[in-house]
């Protein structure tokens, strides 16, 4: 292997400190072969397979893409709602952020469970739990038409309702994404501020936002990154008006299966991904990506590039204009409110602030309760306000065959595969983290790269390796469990190993040394020292990599067939099918059941953080 | 009301967070170009009383008056101070000429007096080829002068400093409190600067508040502290000292006479509160005070001990002794060359005079009982 290679080169290079042998940089192997495997091999065949026909070289695929201008029309389309989505998650995250990063520990802690909350919670819950809100005789509307904001049901179902389920989906990626770079800001810095001069306004504008401008950018990032990929949302709350590139994918491998054109597709996805990747990287670095420090990174090296120069030139102007707008208004509330020595002051800002940010924190975390009194109707269809109460729905649920075992199997996979993906990511984790190997920054990389691709297309590329592998080596893992634990596996790989990085770069390595000098080997120190206190960490790996795929729809599609499926995969067909109260109480046993491991994981976190 | 001489008074100021007073009733003035230091362990309330003159955070109650204006709860930005935060607090996206120029822009300065003044003042803290550098390219030192620098770049009428040498390493650390401190005389700047570093207020104070539980233990000048602490804490606190135990026998106008414990008179300068004979009393001596006597020697006070312990700790040696079988008594000499110092387990005097005998009060003066 080139790893292998690469390593054996590191080790004849002159450095200071030895670096480690090759041999130290061997439990990285099983993580890459299996990545080899099952997502940058299908990953490349699909895209080859794009520029083929029948076995030639061929662009006719490509030809296809530009001569019918459906698919440059929804490719506008999905670059239209991933803009406007990016833009408002951006927007409304920020003030939450901003809210949750300035709390006291405490409370900070306690806010950030309600947005893990729906970022945990089954991703289908929650876009049926929109189908329950937003329908014509849905709640939204009954109450709008009641407080006479509106005179008839108002249409959800179209850009509108697609808008609004992809919001609430992405927009926790965004606040955790500032969070994490809002912490690295010294809280000295706006009090500084204010004693050289500056008031709230202009400190916040000219120090505070000009630092947090990184995580604001990155949050963009990945939520724009990820909505291109969306197709769940759209089908579900689009009312088949929107039509997003991933669908066309879906449709070519489903109905038609043209894989060679599918691939087409998705390498048009890709590099969309890509162009923006490109962008973003000349306007603010790369480097803003990963978790370094707010001061690291603003401003220097960036005046390099015209587009950088450009970006720095505008945001100057900006932030003067709006400095200049601030302190004009904080002039005019002191003509109006004039500052009293001898009086306590009152803040409005921060009063205003905290109701923001609950407001949009009740929009994360309440919509996905609504699945809850519905599935509970005597009657027989989707209702507000629900008919009566009944359990009727639960017992279809669990006299199901088809919905018990897809239970059992979502639950099976979930664990199976978590338990794939913590074996083989986590020595690799403990790698990166502890040997100064060269080449750490590619091999980080290509482990997050699952993570940069679009969804759609490894799933499509997985299930084209999947047919192959049957149709020329006779292994079966189409519609096989095998088949799901592996591409799931996959998928949680980058979680895992961000997850254990984070929590090793915080274990005092010393604490091992200390084990060994005592005459332990190293075997016994892990199992001793290493694992104990870093338990809490592992289980949130493992609970992440099985939250990862207990909720995955995109590869399940495709790989799971006929009677073995999952519960999304359940889920998906029922709502594509008929909507029913049973698929809300299908809903709210999987949002307490998920809800239920997330309180269990917090308990078992506060517990190991006490001991 | 407030004398224009003053540039800072508090008045009763007070600020409790539930049951816990971090500040009770504090007084303090300062003369213009005075460098007062708050000196006292963490939890003493020094903090709190340097975030409230800065408008950081809202007294319960007291006055804070800044260059005869009321100031109490006036915003940070509309009160005439400046401020070295302990991790300077550059901003770390604005270059350092820009981190000078931002107060000045609060301020509206245009933008040719602006340029002029950032020049003058990295010429004044001996930086001026820094000017176009980021924050964090500059050396804990480095950092340190240009917090200065952007805080007497618009001229406040007093520059607050939160332990702003805490983050360097001694060496630096010794030539910064001498660099500061000549900075402070020659500005003409004055200063409020807090510290737990007794030795950092020594240097640099003209004057220096004791803290201790929220309250003002004593205040005044590094002499007064040092060699006429009022009470057991600020004896404590400063330096090293002898605290011993003793009985009041006799009282006049040139000394205090006590009985030490193991018998041993002793005669103790007079005492600035009020004793009466038979009284119980705490005095102080520092070690340095207390000589070795040889044979022949008379001083004011004498006891005989026998060494516990004769330690070399570099430029002093110290000699530990028990007086009456449990009271600590230690002395120290400068270590030399030749000095013929005693073994432990020697028999011999210690001697000390009237004047380094400090009667010190068990509370601070004053105090609630």
């Amino acid at each position: 292997m080139t790893t292998l290679n690469q390593m054996r080169a590191v080790h004849g290079d002159k450095v200071y400190k030895p670096r480690p042998g090759w041999h130290a940089g061997l439990p990285l192997v099983p993580v890459f072969i299996f990545l080899a495997l099952f997502f940058f091999f299908p990953v490349i065949q699909l895209l080859s397979l794009s520029v083929q026909t029948k076995g030639e070289l061929s662009g006719i695929h490509y030809l296809r893409l530009v001569e019918s201008d459906v698919y440059v029309r929804s490719l506008l389309i999905t670059l239209k709602v991933a803009f406007y989505t990016t833009l408002i998650c951006v927007v409304a995250a920020y003030p939450l952020a901003y809210m949750l990063a300035t709390a006291s520990g405490q409370t900070r802690n306690s806010l950030i469970l309600w947005v893990l909350m729906p970022f945990w919670t089954s991703f289908l819950v929650r876009t049926f739990a929109w189908l329950v809100l937003l329908g014509r005789h849905g709640p939204l509307n009954k109450y709008l038409i009641e407080l006479g904001l509106l005179s008839e049901p108002l249409e959800f179902f179209n850009m509108l309702g697609t808008m609004i389920g992809m919001v609430h989906a992405l927009m926790p990626l965004a606040v955790m994404t500032m969070l994490s770079v809002m912490e690295t800001i010294d809280a000295n810095l706006p009090k500084a501020a204010a004693t050289l001069g500056a008031r709230g306004g202009q400190a916040f504008w000219r120090i505070y936002f000009p630092l947090s401008l990184p995580g604001l950018a990155a949050g963009g990032l990945l939520v724009f990154i990820t909505a291109l990929g969306f197709f769940i949302t759209p089908t579900i709350l689009g009312g088949g008006r929107i039509m997003m590139i991933a669908q066309l994918i879906i449709e070519q491998v489903e109905q038609l299966l043209n894989w060679g054109f599918a691939g087409a597709i998705a390498l048009l996805l890709l590099l969309t991904a890509l162009v923006v990747f490109y962008l973003y990287d000349r306007l603010l670095g790369m480097s803003t990506l990963s978790g370094s420090g707010a001061a690291d990174r603003s401003g220097a090296g960036l005046g390099s590039n015209p587009i950088g120069k450009a970006g720095v030139w505008i945001g100057g102007i900006f932030i003067n204009a709006i400095g200049w707008v601030c302190d004009r208004f904080g002039e005019l509330v002191e003509v109006v409110r004039p500052i009293r020595p001898d009086r306590p002051r009152k803040t409005m800002s921060r009063t205003v602030m905290w109701i923001t940010g609950i407001t949009i924190l009740v929009f994360l975390s309440a919509p996905s309760f609504f699945v809850v009194p519905v599935s509970f109707t005597g009657g027989g269809f989707l209702e507000w306000p629900p008919q009566g109460f009944s359990t009727r729905w639960y017992d279809l649920v669990f006299e199901s065959a088809t919905w018990r075992a897809a239970g059992i199997r979502s639950f099976s996979v979930g664990v199976i595969s978590a338990l794939l993906a913590m074996a083989i990511s986590v020595p690799a984790a403990f790698v990166l983290t502890r040997q100064r190997l060269k080449g750490r920054t590619l091999y980080m990389s290509l482990l997050l790269s699952p993570l940069i691709i679009p969804r759609i297309l490894i799933a499509v590329a997985l299930f084209y390796s999947y047919a192959y592998a049957d149709r020329f080596l006779q292994i079966g893992l189409i519609g096989s469990s095998l088949g799901l634990v592996l591409g799931h596996a996959m998928l949680a790989v980058p979680y895992v190993v961000v997850t254990v990085m984070a929590v090793l770069k915080n274990y005092d390595y010393r604490l091992d040394q200390a084990a060994w000098s005592l005459g332990a080997n190293k075997a016994r120190t892990l199992w001793h020292i290493t694992f104990p206190l870093i338990r809490a960490g592992l289980l949130a790996a493992f609970l992440f990599a099985f939250v990862t795929s207990f909720d995955e729809l995109t590869i399940a599609l495709f790989v799971s067939g006929g009677l073995a499926t999952t519960l999304p995969k359940q889920m998906w067909d029922d709502a594509l099918l008929k909507v029913s109260p049973g698929l809300a109480a299908a809903s709210t046993l999987i949002l307490i059941f998920v809800t239920s491991m997330i309180f269990l994981a917090e308990f078992l976190r506060r517990k190991a953080a006490k001991s | 009301m407030s004398e224009p001489a003053y540039k800072l008074k508090i008045r009763n100021l007070r600020k409790t967070y539930g049951p816990v007073i971090a500040l009770a009733d504090a007084n303090v003035d300062m003369r213009e170009g005075e460098f007062l230091t708050l000196l006292g362990p963490s939890g003493s309330g020094k903090t709190t009383m340097l975030m409230a003159v800065a408008g950081l955070l809202q007294p319960d109650g007291g006055e804070v008056w800044i260059d005869g204006r009321l100031a109490t709860y006036m915003p940070p930005n509309k009160r005439d101070i400046g401020m070295v935060f302990q991790n300077y607090a550059l901003f770390p996206h604005l270059t350092v000429a820009e981190n000078i120029a931002f107060p000045l822009r609060m301020r509206k300065v245009d933008e040719a007096t602006i340029k002029k003044e950032v020049t003058r003042v990295l010429d004044v803290v001996r930086l001026p080829q820094v000017a176009e550098r980021q924050p964090r390219q500059l050396s804990g030192g480095q950092q340190q002068r240009i917090a200065l620098a952007r805080c007497i770049v618009y001229k406040p009428s007093i520059i607050l400093m939160d332990e702003p040498l805490g983050a360097l390493d001694k060496k630096l650390r010794d030539q910064m409190q001498l660099e500061i401190k000549h900075l402070a005389v020659q500005l003409g700047i004055t200063v409020l600067y807090v510290t737990h570093d007794q030795e950092e207020a020594l240097v640099m104070s003209d004057r220096i508040c004791l803290m201790n539980d929220g309250e003002i233990e004593q205040l005044g000048t590094p002499d007064e502290l040092y060699f006429r602490p009022t009470s057991v804490f600020a004896a404590d606190f400063l330096g090293e000292s002898n605290l011993i135990k003793a009985t009041v026998s006799a009282v006049d106008g040139s000394a205090v006479t006590l009985k030490a414990p193991g018998g041993a008179i002793v005669r103790a300068a007079p005492s600035r509160f009020e004793v009466r004979p038979g009284q119980q009393v705490t005095f102080m001596v520092r070690p340095e005070n207390v000589h070795l006597l040889n044979p022949g020697d008379k001083t004011d006070n004498e006891v005989s001990v026998k060494l516990d312990d004769v330690v070399l700790v570099g430029q002093v040696t110290k000699a530990y002794a028990k007086l009456g079988g449990e009271t600590k008594l230690s002395s120290t000499q400068l270590t030399r060359v030749g000095a013929k110092m005693p073994k432990s387990g020697e028999e011999v005097r210690f001697g000390w005079s009237v004047d380094a005998t400090v009667l010190v009060a068990e509370k601070r003066p004053g105090a609630a009982a």
